[in-house]
């Protein structure tokens, strides 16, 4: 089992939960966060004067799936979120030891 | 007993809450959408605060200093407390007001002198809110307070005299000031730039984000103002009458092209037509037909804002940026400067017939002799608001200070100042 976690542009989000549920994945969890990677933040003018935002608003998904569908889940994520501009953010793949689902008791991959 | 006008007391009560209206919520609105979510209770209580300490001020002394029959460079203390105010009532009845009661040209007018000195009141409340716009996110709120007291006295209340009392010196001069050009917005607008080159940028200018938190309050205050405007300078015909209309409809077309002008600037310039530009451009028009609302035609009013949202944008985008003063929320770079332009253009553009009277069957007429005065009017305004404010907030400064400290500062003024914060 590995866990996904895509950091995205916060309007790319609905994209990428429909590309993901074609693919028969059964749930995800959303975070609005802050951060910056090679972009380091972004100017914003107003009035003419320009601010630097450091920390720019992404939308962090969290998915569980089995390793079977990694490389699908992977492209999937990639090609609804690319925009092809600076800032489309990252995936991150993690091995994921257990999961248990709360009200039947269930675990491992039987719990996605 | 000359009796008082139902129809223009009607329409001088209705400009006088619509003034109100242009300080609380308009301006507090407009600027609390501009400073950071730390600041927005701060920022709004600034223009609330001042809206009752101007007021007791004009009640105790201002009124007396600006309008009673005095000399010409100050009104007398005769009206202090606004003593003699109900000398006026005969029978339930007031009598009309006149402007300059003693004086060599004094005024009759149509309307109670409660009306007339509570919108001159409204005035003396919106122009030392206009200038907490430039020393937004970092002032004392002990100092403001201070600073709303003596700046109402020294530099508001004489300058009024000098331009709208009959006996006032710079009247003297021929220049004309319809709605408070030079009044209020050159007068608080140039206050607005001495102040925010004092008291120093705020912590972090041009290094850390100070972008506005919420410029739907912005948007919602600038269309108050743009309606409480009509107030201001339709009122400002003191009747319900055609210079009224006329003063409304130059300050509707001002407003317009002035918003349409800066947007255009501002698209070609940044690449994008922003909602802070377009409402900045809008009030630059109001500014700048200010002192030419009852003066101009609509073709005069349409130049008036195409050019004051120019000259305005140029100010705030570009030359401020350059210069590198912090002036928060650009009260010098709309109101001083639009308020010049306006002052200025109303020299160029001013039409007779509007302003004619049988005392003066040519009026004002737009030409050399009357940008002269404009301009020498611009000047002294300028002279006089830089050295008095200049003083004010040194002699402020030095005693209880004028800045909150550094980590004031960082925490925001709603919390340090008010012990509140918006949840």
């Amino acid at each position: 089992m590995k866990l996904i976690t895509a950091i995205i542009k916060p309007f790319k989000l609905d994209d990428v939960r429909e590309a993901l549920t074609q693919l028969g994945i059964q749930g995800l969890t959303i975070s609005e966060v802050r951060g910056f990677g090679r972009q380091k933040g972004q100017t914003e003018i107003y009035r003419g004067a320009e601010y630097y935002v450091s920390l720019v608003a992404k939308v962090k998904i969290e998915v569980a799936i089995s390793d079977s569908l990694v490389p699908e889940v992977l492209e999937a994520i990639t090609n609804a979120a690319r925009t092809g501009r600076i800032g489309d953010g990252k995936i991150m793949v993690t091995p994921l030891e257990h999961i248990i689902r709360i009200r039947t008791g269930e675990s491992g991959e039987g719990a996605l | 007993m000359q009796a008082v006008s139902a129809g223009d007391t009607a329409w001088m009560l209705t400009s006088t809450a619509l003034v109100i209206m242009m300080t609380i919520p308009g301006l507090a609105l407009f600027y609390a959408g501009m400073v950071r979510r730390k600041n927005v209770l701060s920022t709004m209580v600034q223009s609330f605060g001042i809206c009752c300490i101007a007021s007791l001020i004009w009640m105790i002394c201002g009124y007396s200093l600006a309008f009673s029959t005095g000399t010409s460079w100050i009104g007398g203390t005769t009206r202090f407390f606004l003593n003699g105010l109900a000398d006026h009532f005969h029978n339930g009845l007031d009598s009309a007001f006149v402007l300059g009661e003693g004086s060599a040209e004094p005024v009759t007018m149509t309307i109670p002198e409660s009306v007339f000195l509570t919108f001159q009141m409204s005035f003396s409340i919106i122009a030392p809110a206009i200038i907490t716009g430039a020393f937004a996110e970092r002032i004392k709120f002990s100092a403001l307070c201070l600073f709303t007291v003596l700046w109402g006295i020294l530099v508001y209340a004489p300058v009024a005299h000098w331009v709208w009392s009959p006996d006032g010196w710079i009247a003297g001069l021929g220049a004309v000031d319809f709605a408070g050009g030079t009044v209020v917005h050159i007068n608080a607008g140039i206050a607005g730039l001495v102040c925010a080159i004092m008291i120093g940028k705020r912590t972090g200018f041009k290094r850390k984000d100070l972008s506005p938190h919420n410029l739907a309050y912005a948007i919602i205050g600038a269309a108050l103002l743009w309606v409480g405007w009509f107030g201001f300078n339709a009122g400002s015909a003191f009747g319900a009458n055609g210079r009224a209309g006329l003063a409304m409809l130059t300050t509707q077309i001002a407003a317009a092209s002035g918003g349409v002008s800066w947007m255009l600037l501002e698209w070609w310039y940044n690449k994008k037509p922003t909602a802070l530009g377009i409402i900045s451009g809008a009030v630059s028009g109001l500014v700048g037909i200010t002192p030419a609302a009852g003066f101009v035609l609509p073709s005069g009013a349409l130049w008036i804002g195409l050019i004051s949202g120019a000259v305005c944008f140029g100010s705030v985008s570009i030359a401020k940026r350059k210069l590198g003063y912090d002036d928060s929320l650009d009260a010098f770079g709309i109101h001083g400067v639009g308020g010049i332009v306006g002052a200025v253009l109303t020299g160029v553009l001013a039409y007779g017939p509007l302003s004619a009277t049988k005392a003066n069957p040519e009026g004002t007429i737009g030409g050399l002799k009357q940008l002269i005065s404009q301009v020498e009017t611009v000047g002294v305004v300028i002279i006089w608001c830089v050295v008095m404010t200049a003083v004010i907030v040194f002699c402020i400064d030095r005693t209880i200070g004028m800045r909150v400290t550094r980590d004031e500062e960082l925490e925001g003024l709603d919390m340090t100042q008010h012990g509140e914060r918006l949840n």
